[in-house]
């Protein structure tokens, strides 16, 4: 890692930060007296990645506009890092035509095409299409790979096992990333998993698997760019878990009573950021001033999104009726 | 060439020849499922492609049926065009969250920005006691979904067309073939369904029924294997006077709902036969669609000939006692006749 790539990866990590953090926010507008999750500008659930910043970042640093990356129901961190278009995410959030899919998906469902990005709310149900993408991406001859992400509580569903069977198998360019944030909604990982560490499932499948501890973006990076590399080589599939941190909970309105108390109080006070920008100031790559100009950047960027987002229109309720089916000659791709 | 043009095939042949064709005339196509390589399928509907395409385009998969079908949406997402074979409906269930929340909504759910252009086949339909878990057809279950197409064809001519169709188009299409159609030589197979299929590469719409057999008395709406059944009893019913016309729907999704209302303000009389359970199915959808939009045609009472509302049973007279038979279709259009 150059210091360049780091800077730039500090900015990534602020501005999913900043952009979660908003989104904190916003999600409450209209949500008061009365909490209901079908009101205000942002309705439904709302799943927040900070916290795990390093993940995405540190792993997106090391892929193509061209390569394809498939995310969870928590996916916002993935997007940013892997180049979405911000505005239009923002607009998918908020409902509105402007978004991605028109306001047809929702922050669960959001599809970049031109950045071969997309999501699912089912867990575990990311690690077939991603396999899918690096198939086609070998039987084209190109040397694109196809990132899957997913939860440590997706591990435990068939898929996953099946994915990383099939992967292995076919020798694919596709990598499986977990992020351990320890509990899968309220389930802690200890009493859902019958191994401590994911990776070690990897030995099952006859491929490699790395387990990161500490949310170490530096960790995440190495490991990233040699699984990736390797996935690019054609010398097939890895495996890597990374323990991260969830700062909110499961969804916005989780009372998340099942923490052990100062639970969360430690994870904060080991938020990753902080602890990466030290770094970057030791290593003299980081100096306050640009430390500020990025803080800057990164607030006017989310600003800039949200304003979109809240100025697009709502869509016509006959769209509903629209894009179930694709015309012939008029396929997406 | 004069013999070749009338030249008769099974539907097996046809569903093989037809992707052939299409393997032939576009590289993005390729074939994957359980034993479809050397095996050739089976049902025998990819007889011949692993010889002369090989094992990169006629890929042998393991028993995982959410990986296999999954990753045929995500390559289809990039660009190529997959065939997939999961070996019968019956075992869709294991694979249920990547059909219905993932190839039948992407589309929709991202506006239209991304599309899963590939064919899902299976096999279907009773008649050979292979009992409740390989004897269903479930074709309405995925009628359903918004966002599959269905094709079930019911003779090897529709079969080839509408399957060189169905990999054409841009969307996710189910393609169910009954095993008592396909020509098999180790199970009983309707005789009906080999018919004369050109050799070269031809294609017939979705959303087109085809009205089998004409007549002016009863309308007989079906599809699949029972298209046969129904066109059994309508040469009954025309010895005793009866003019039954006969319409193979061809396509679930799209459905051809203008050709089952012109038949309707033709005959007056519906009789729908349907090899599916009889409860929220294609014979209920028929028959609302008729009560909505025909119901001042109808002279009569809508009759629904389908499998009761149990799973399929093994021993013979049992499962014979619940498959839409020849005489519980004359029957139901006795009685709309009598009416």
């Amino acid at each position: 890692m150059d210091s360049k790539q780091a800077v730039f990866m500090y900015e990534q990590m602020l501005l999913i930060r900043r952009y979660e953090d908003q989104m904190a926010q916003i999600y409450t507008e209209g949500k008061s007296p009365l909490f209901s999750i079908a009101a205000g500008p942002v309705p439904g659930e709302m799943h927040l990645a900070a916290g795990q910043e390093p993940v995405a970042v540190g792993i997106g640093i090391h892929l193509r506009n061209d390569d394809a990356v498939t995310a969870p129901h928590r996916p916002h961190h993935i997007a940013i890092a892997k180049g979405v278009d911000l505005n239009r995410m923002t607009a998918e959030i908020f409902g509105r035509v402007d978004g991605l899919s028109h306001g047809k998906g929702g922050h669960m469902h959001l599809f970049d095409p031109q950045v071969h990005f997309s999501c699912s709310g089912i867990v575990g149900a990311g690690f077939p299409p991603a396999l899918g993408a690096a198939l086609a991406m070998k039987r084209q001859g190109s040397d694109r790979v196809a990132v899957a992400f997913a939860g440590e509580g997706a591990a435990n569903q068939g898929t996953f096992h099946e994915s990383l069977n099939l992967a292995s198998l076919w020798k694919l360019p596709v990598v499986f990333i977990i992020e351990d944030n320890h509990y899968a909604i309220s389930v802690p990982k200890s009493e859902s998993t019958a191994v401590s560490r994911n990776s070690e499932r990897a030995a099952a499948y006859n491929i490699p698997g790395v387990y990161i501890r500490d949310n170490d973006v530096v960790a995440i990076y190495e490991a990233g760019k040699e699984a990736i590399d390797r996935a690019r080589r054609g010398d097939g599939p890895s495996l890597i878990e990374i323990e991260t941190t969830r700062l909110y909970g499961h969804f916005q309105g989780d009372a998340e009573a099942y923490l052990a108390q100062g639970e969360k109080d430690e994870w904060r006070h080991h938020d990753p950021i902080p602890r990466f920008r030290d770094l970057l100031l030791a290593n003299g790559w980081l100096d306050s001033a640009t430390d500020q100009d990025i803080q800057t950047r990164v607030n006017a960027r989310v600003d800039e999104a949200v304003g979109f987002a809240r100025k697009s229109p709502e869509p016509m309720p006959e769209d509903a009726l629209t894009d179930v089916f694709a015309e012939t000659g008029k396929e997406a791709i | 060439m004069a013999t070749e043009t009338s030249r008769k095939l099974t539907m097996a042949r046809a569903i093989s020849e037809a992707i052939d064709l299409e393997m032939a005339a576009d590289s993005r196509v390729f074939v994957m499922g359980e034993d479809v390589g050397p095996y050739g399928g089976i049902f025998g509907s990819t007889t011949g492609l692993f010889t002369k395409y090989g094992p990169n385009r006629v890929i042998d998969t393991p028993i995982s049926e959410s990986a296999f079908i999954g990753a045929a949406a995500g390559a289809a997402a990039e660009g190529l065009r997959p065939i997939v074979e999961l070996m019968f409906v019956d075992f869709f269930g294991v694979a249920m969250d990547q059909i219905y929340n993932h190839l039948a909504k992407n589309h929709y759910m991202s506006g239209g920005s991304v599309s899963h252009p590939l064919v899902l086949m299976t096999a279907m339909g009773a008649g050979y006691n292979d009992a409740a878990q390989h004897s269903q057809t479930l074709y309405g279950l995925f009628a359903h979904v918004p966002g599959l197409k269905v094709v079930v064809p019911s003779n090897a001519y529709d079969a080839k067309g509408l399957m060189i169709q169905s990999i054409r188009d841009p969307n996710p299409v189910m393609y169910f073939f009954h095993k008592g159609l396909l020509g098999l030589g180790w199970m009983p197979s309707d005789d009906r369904a080999v018919v004369t299929v050109p050799e070269e590469s031809y294609t017939i719409p979705l959303g087109r029924a085809n009205i089998v057999r004409d007549g002016t008395d009863v309308t007989i709406v079906t599809i699949g294997a029972m298209v046969h059944r129904a066109v059994e009893a309508a040469e009954i019913a025309a010895v005793k006077g009866i003019s039954v016309e006969v319409v193979d729907l061809r396509t679930l999704v799209p459905l051809d709902t203008g050709t089952i209302l012109s038949s309707l303000k033709k005959t007056h009389r519906l009789v729908i036969v349907d090899e599916d359970y009889l409860s929220f199915g294609m014979s209920g959808e028929i028959a609302a669609i008729a009560a909505e939009q025909a119901l001042e045609y109808l002279e009569a009472p809508v009759r629904r000939v389908a499998v009761p509302n149990v799973p399929i049973p093994y021993s013979r007279p049992l499962e014979q006692a619940v498959i839409p038979s020849t005489p519980r279709i004359l029957d139901a259009v006795t009685y709309v006749t009598e009416f």
